[in-house]
């Protein structure tokens, strides 16, 4: 935390919902909301890369779209740069996008199939109506240098390339404006081991030479652990735990946090690690358990735990839990129930 | 005291015959598994460890076809088995589980009536009796309240007790070798500990072997005995566990453990040691060794030969000219 004290904040969400409504009947009208993001929090300094991690449904890919307003948020508030976007018609929200980018996971299906690479990189130039056509042509020469695809590849198309090139055309599509955040969700897990490290090693030179600032979403948190700075985990739409990436690591106080870093494998046979093991499964998003949504699979919970939402709050030094257990100062109270 | 050989797989080729040129999915491989053994057969795509385990099963499907090799199972040669002693092998003796349980599971019949089938396929028993055995297996693998889930549909489970589910059907008859291929790469990480928990679980009871395919080096590390590291259709380097990890001697190998973020590692933020380019295409094999256009340590022989699977340590195999020694780099 120390490092970021006096950094300046670029992107903050205030307590940031987002629900989709469950159509039926013959009007289709909503019968149920699916709460995908469920209250939320939190903020991100200049320069940083800030990590939501979590399992299917927590609600983290959701977080990202809807701070971009690829969702309209429900309510809650996101501030970039100061400026509350959450009220941003989409017009309003065009210049922004140079400054606000987003890499996809899956390299196949967001490329435009029919467009010539060169293309495809010079589309957010043309839009933004940024330069002539030949300082655009040269910009996107640059940007393929940079993110180390051949300018000779210019006239190919996306399916002429590997699942890793690909991946550095989407992410040389998110920097050719020259953003400053950019949103990576799952940028690397469709990747084969021998390129994942490949393309981390492409955002971290980028973030350096770029001065970005990421939100990173991943559900492997080996990876997440080597590129953040920062982590939030999600649960069921909520935040449970929120702290420096090597806090969180040597120091995880919400149950979740735990059970999630001991269920991680690791490669080396001599490590036999003592493993939580989490009875049942994450339940639905359309009916999240009253109070802590952990509660269900929690081997702590209390009567409490169904009755009130827990609080994330800072217990010091920037690190924040969300259980009513753990107190001010990392002290925890929590017994097997 | 040498355990009883349960599968040996010798000299295994599996070719697919596309219209852009044949495609050499499995060339030559060989492995041997024990009986109670696990084995890994890790790679990349493309690196032909599903195509090996199909080709176990005798399931490969045209254009491609098994070529070559022998693949022998407590002593009898699966190869000239006719379809229907296959039939009677598939699911009984060996059985499979995959990353989508819903290409094994039949979506209109509840899950109940696809396990009692299974039992009542491959064993001498009345409808009673499979249905009890079925609310035990089911139970077995963790599945609450069986009976009620008994009636269920495939679509009605979550994709952890549908993995479950299949896991249960895949035991059902007790089969000797369970194949799991990929089985728990769709899941989350605190539903891939429960899975993985309960294989090694069944593993210790049944006393089965396991063939583990996965591309997750990690849950090599976690789950198995023996590991075979799988290149564009060839086996680069065989051995126990703790010598594929400890001491890999293949770059490629060395390469990838290298490469792969660890929660262990201290240097974090920091560029990884990636291995450069990528694996090539199936219809543009470099010439000699496979691996030399990505090595660091390729010669002009590399890009002549193809090296040999040898062994350089005891029961340590490498295909390589210029194996890597990690213990002596450390000294």
């Amino acid at each position: 935390m120390s490092e970021f004290k006096d950094k300046k904040i670029i992107l903050e969400v205030k307590n940031l919902k987002k629900y989709f409504p469950v159509l039926g009947g013959v009007f289709s009208r909503p019968v149920a909301w699916v709460k995908a993001v469920d209250d939320v929090s939190f903020h991100i300094y200049e320069g940083e890369t800030f990590s939501l991690v979590g399992e299917s449904g927590s609600g983290k890919t959701t977080t990202g779209k809807t701070i971009l307003k690829l969702h309209e948020p429900t309510s809650g508030h996101i501030l970039f740069e100061g400026k509350d976007i959450s009220n941003y018609s989409p017009s309003e929200m065009r210049p922004l996008r140079r400054d606000m980018q987003i890499i996809f996971q899956d390299p196949y299906g967001s490329l435009n199939p029919r467009l010539p690479v060169g293309e495809i990189i010079r589309e957010p130039l043309a839009v933004h109506k940024i330069g002539t056509k030949k300082e655009q042509e040269e910009r996107v020469v640059e940007i393929m240098k940079l993110v180390g695809l051949r300018p000779e590849y210019l006239h190919r198309y996306p399916h002429e390339f590997s699942g890793g090139q690909r991946q550095r055309i989407g992410i040389a599509r998110a920097v050719v404006l020259n953003p400053k955040f950019i949103v990576a969700d799952e940028p690397v897990s469709a990747l084969d081991a021998s390129i994942q490290a490949q393309v981390l090693n492409l955002l971290l030179e980028l973030q350096q030479k770029l001065a970005l600032t990421y939100l990173f979403i991943a559900h492997n948190l080996a990876v997440v652990r080597h590129v953040s700075d920062r982590i939030g985990v999600m649960y069921l739409g909520k935040l449970m735990e929120v702290a420096d990436t090597k806090e969180l690591f040597d120091n995880p106080l919400h149950p979740y946090t735990q059970a999630l870093l001991s269920a991680i494998p690791i490669p080396d046979p001599d490590v036999k690690k003592e493993r939580i093991i989490l009875q049942g499964d994450i339940p639905s998003p359309i009916n999240p358990p009253s109070g802590c949504p952990f509660r269900t699979r929690c081997m702590y919970a209390k009567d409490i735990c169904a009755e009130k939402t827990p609080p994330l709050v800072d217990i010091g030094d920037g690190h924040y839990v969300a259980c009513h257990f753990v107190k001010k100062g990392g002290k925890v109270e929590y017994s097997k129930s | 005291m040498e355990k009883e050989v349960l599968l040996e797989v010798k000299d295994l080729r599996t070719y697919f015959y596309t219209e852009d040129g044949v495609v050499r999915a499995v060339d030559g491989v060989s492995f041997t598994i024990h009986k109670g053994e696990v084995l890994g057969l890790v790679g990349e795509s493309g690196c032909g460890k599903s195509v090996t385990s199909l080709s176990i099963m005798r399931l490969v499907d045209a254009p491609g076809k098994i070529v070559g090799g022998e693949i022998i199972f407590k002593g009898e040669d699966l190869l000239k088995k006719s379809e229907e002693e296959m039939r009677k092998i598939r699911g009984s003796e060996i059985a499979m589980i995959f990353q989508e349980p819903m290409t094994a599971l039949n979506p209109v019949y509840t899950i109940g009536d696809q396990i009692m089938e299974a039992i009542l396929t491959h064993q001498d028993v009345n409808e009673e009796e499979a249905k009890k055995q079925t609310i035990k297996l089911l139970d077995l693998v963790g599945i609450p309240d069986p009976e009620k889930r008994f009636s269920e549909y495939p679509h009605e489970m979550s994709g952890g007790m549908r993995q479950r589910a299949m896991i249960a059907m895949a035991i059902s008859c007790n089969p000797d070798l369970l194949i799991s291929d990929e089985a728990t790469t769709a899941l989350d990480v605190t539903i891939q500990a429960q899975i993985l928990e309960l294989m090694k679980d069944l593993q210790r009871k049944i006393g089965m072997a396991i063939l583990f395919i996965t591309h997750d080096l990690a849950l090599v590390a976690e789950m198995t005995d023996s590991v075979a590291v799988t290149y564009t259709g060839k086996i680069v380097e065989y051995s126990d566990v703790r010598s594929v990890f400890k001491n890999p001697h293949h770059p490629y190998t060395y390469g990838l453990l290298e490469s792969i973020p660890s929660l262990l590692s201290e240097r974090t933020k920091e560029p990884l040691p990636a291995i450069e380019g990528m694996v090539p295409s199936p219809y543009r094999m470099p010439k000699g060794c496979h691996f030399n256009p990505r090595c660091p340590f390729a010669t002009d022989i590399c890009r002549k030969e193809m090296p040999e699977l040898k062994e350089v340590e005891p029961n340590h195999l490498v295909r390589c000219f210029h194996p890597v020694n990690v213990k002596e780099e450390v000294s």
